[in-house]
């Protein structure tokens, strides 16, 4: 029984577009994440002087303190961006696809 | 005088296995400190009354693994965050922005960059195609008896290496920070982690590590705030004076020595990263909620958590550098600039006494007390699931176990590591056990990370290929740390290492992902091929959480 709902969730056309949809985002918020980071890892261990510069002049906060502090936010914004979207736009998709087989199941 | 075999410094700079170090150095045992002592059996009453009220709860198997999977977003959010930040992370993180500046917040962002990716790319599919622990993911379409037995025995070993870890760091601590032997603190712990998970299951060790992630979180909170008060709460302020008077002067806010070879950095980066979501007692949290909503909820409040303390440990340890750093009283001797008072170790303890007193400084000494005995609770019951759910119920019992036999067997599993921690505590006393963390991640992330997501994101895996992958992983990255210097040399006294890099990570996980390809194109058993055509259910299944195991009723 169970098979069969997987496969009539599987020829829902909305099922193609809630994975294409969520996977696109996923991986492009992926993406950011893992590009930004292991960007300043590589700022960290090749030019590691550039992140020693004062933001400002005369200021003791480094460029890296302040870009850091970024990344901390940033990252965690970015958590918030994909649950909201997530369990909002993406969960109501999922409740309609499995309504949806379970209608044709009757 | 107060010895420490390690001083960590120089190892500092190279690995995960400087939090460890710094954590587990060797200590003189203390004046009996009865702030402490009294505020911890506050604490031990507190979540024995929890323990004793989540026995009558536990009943089921899904109660007893996985809280019947009733806990919220946010409390998950809390006790993962709790699971996550260990006393190495408020002692050990402290201490390192104290001494190296800017170099512990670099490492601070390495431990914290994993969480979105799990987010994105893993928690929705965990909660959808998972049930207790995470073996039963990389199972659910291929040979249930060999797959299980593989992902069985690399949790195993990385529940055991941090429990090593854990132990030895705890008897350390607890000698040093409450005054007693270091016996008597191993038993204490081995003991109560007992307690807890025997009787109390799941929903015990969640309340036992949101309690003291709270208490984490408020005591640093709070010594922040005190310690942000003498500087008129000015993030320059302290920064102009901490330069000037730190002997790294302007470079304090410069990137140093930790990450300059550019194989370690990276090697760093992916082991934390994938470590990370790779470690069996995190992995098991993501079960203990309701659905995908909610596991997704989890991992934006833990996060959120993470970074808000990692943010507040920078500040202690640069205010650390003028509060404790420039007064004789907390050096040896009265000499400033001299041996720290306890070890390095001691910066965040010496902190709250000089901003909050006696209190202060015994709130949080128990809140370090509580902590260790939170992470080493959440391990024995992942260590605990893999031997009574996966190899009892599932490899040895083919699934025909009782749920009554099952509970039973895991029970009897967790007094056994239990046993087990307490003995290898005591026998690594004087050992070296920095690399053991090292190791744990090391193998978290070759073995049971690569399997994990090939499994459910790879339609071609088969089992021949996760075997390998698995074991290929597993011996890789032991192999690595074992030939790496922190063993080769400074355990096994060997003159040179054999393999140059401390991280294994950056070398153990592509031949993981390779052996696990390899072995899986080149299989051509009808067994294969039903497992390849089985990810289609598992995709749909992962995709729209249709047939998750859901929450029970109590």
């Amino acid at each position: 029984m169970s098979s069969a709902m997987y496969e009539r969730m599987r020829a829902n056309p909305k099922f193609t577009e809630l994975v294409a949809r969520r996977g696109r985002f996923a991986w492009t918020l992926a993406f950011i994440v893992l590009a930004m980071f292991y960007g300043f890892v590589m700022v960290v261990a090749f030019n590691p002087l550039s992140l020693g510069q004062p933001i400002a002049e005369g200021s003791k906060v480094t460029v890296g303190v302040a870009v850091e502090l970024f990344m901390f936010i940033f990252f965690w914004a970015l958590t918030a961006v994909y649950v909201k979207r997530a369990n909002g736009e993406f969960d109501a998709l999922t409740q309609e696809i499995v309504k949806e087989a379970w209608k044709e199941n009757k | 005088m107060l010895r420490q075999i390690i001083t960590a410094l120089g190892l500092l700079g190279l690995s995960t296995l400087t939090l460890a170090a710094d954590a587990v150095a060797q200590t003189e045992k203390q004046a009996t400190n009865w702030h402490a002592i009294i505020m911890f059996c506050i604490f031990v009453a507190m979540t024995m009354g929890i323990t004793y009220w989540a026995a009558s709860r536990t009943k089921s198997t899904s109660d007893f693994y996985t809280a019947g999977g009733g806990i919220t977003g946010f409390q998950n959010g809390l006790a993962i965050a709790g699971d996550y930040m260990s006393a190495a992370t408020l002692l050990g993180l402290t201490a390192m922005v104290y001494t190296q500046g800017y170099d512990g917040y670099i490492y601070m962002l390495c431990f914290f960059a994993g969480w979105p990716i799990i987010l994105f790319l893993m928690a929705e599919r965990l909660r959808n195609l998972g049930k207790f622990t995470f073996s039963d993911i990389t199972a659910y379409r291929l040979d249930q008896g060999k797959v299980r037995t593989m992902a069985a025995i690399s949790s195993l070993t990385v529940v055991c290496f941090y429990l090593i870890a854990q132990m030895v760091g705890a008897g350390q601590l607890i000698k040093l920070l409450f005054g007693l032997e270091y016996n008597t603190a191993i038993f204490a712990v081995g003991i109560l982690m007992m307690v807890y998970v025997t009787f109390g299951g799941m929903v015990a060790t969640t309340w036992v590590q949101i309690i003291k992630a709270c208490m984490l979180l408020s005591g640093g909170t709070l010594v922040m705030f005190l310690a942000m008060s003498e500087f008129g709460f000015s993030f320059t302020n302290l920064l102009e004076k901490a330069t000037a008077v730190h002997k790294l002067g302007d470079k304090l806010m410069y990137p140093g020595a930790l990450l300059k070879d550019p194989v370690t950095a990276i090697s760093l980066g992916l082991g934390l990263m994938f470590g990370t979501a790779g470690l069996p007692h995190i992995l098991m949290r993501f079960f203990t909620v309701t659905d995908a909503k909610e596991a997704r909820k989890s991992v934006l409040y833990a996060s959120g958590f993470v970074a808000y303390f990692f943010n507040v440990i920078f500040l202690m340890g640069l205010a650390g550098i003028l509060i404790v750093g420039q007064n004789p009283e907390f050096f040896e001797g009265g000499t400033v600039g001299g041996k720290l008072v306890g070890g390095g170790n001691m910066v965040a303890m010496h902190l709250a006494k000089a901003v909050g007193g006696n209190m202060l400084l015994g709130f949080l000494a128990a809140v370090a007390f509580a902590t260790i005995l939170a992470v080493v609770s959440g391990l024995a019951l992942a260590g605990a699931s893999a031997i009574s759910h996966d190899i009892y119920a599932r490899v040895i019992m083919k699934g025909q176990a009782s749920e009554a036999t099952e509970i039973r067997v895991s029970k009897i599993a967790t007094i056994c590591l239990g046993a087990v921690a307490i003995v290898l505590g005591i026998l690594f006393e004087k050992q070296n056990i920095a690399f053991m963390v090292g190791l744990a991640f090391g193998v978290a992330a070759a073995a049971n990370f690569p399997v994990l997501i090939l499994s459910m994101y790879w339609k071609g895996l088969t089992t021949r290929g996760a075997l390998f992958g698995g074991y290929g992983g597993l011996i890789s990255a032991v192999l690595f740390v074992l030939f790496s210097k922190s063993v080769w040399v400074d355990v096994l006294g060997n003159k040179a290492a054999l393999f140059p890099y401390t991280q294994p990570a950056l070398f153990a996980m592509p031949i993981a992902f390779l052996l696990a390809y390899v072995f899986s194109k080149s299989d051509s058993s009808v067994r294969a091929r039903q497992e390849i055509d089985a990810f289609e259910d598992q995709y749909v299944r992962a995709q729209t959480g249709f047939g998750a195991a859901s929450a029970s009723n109590h």
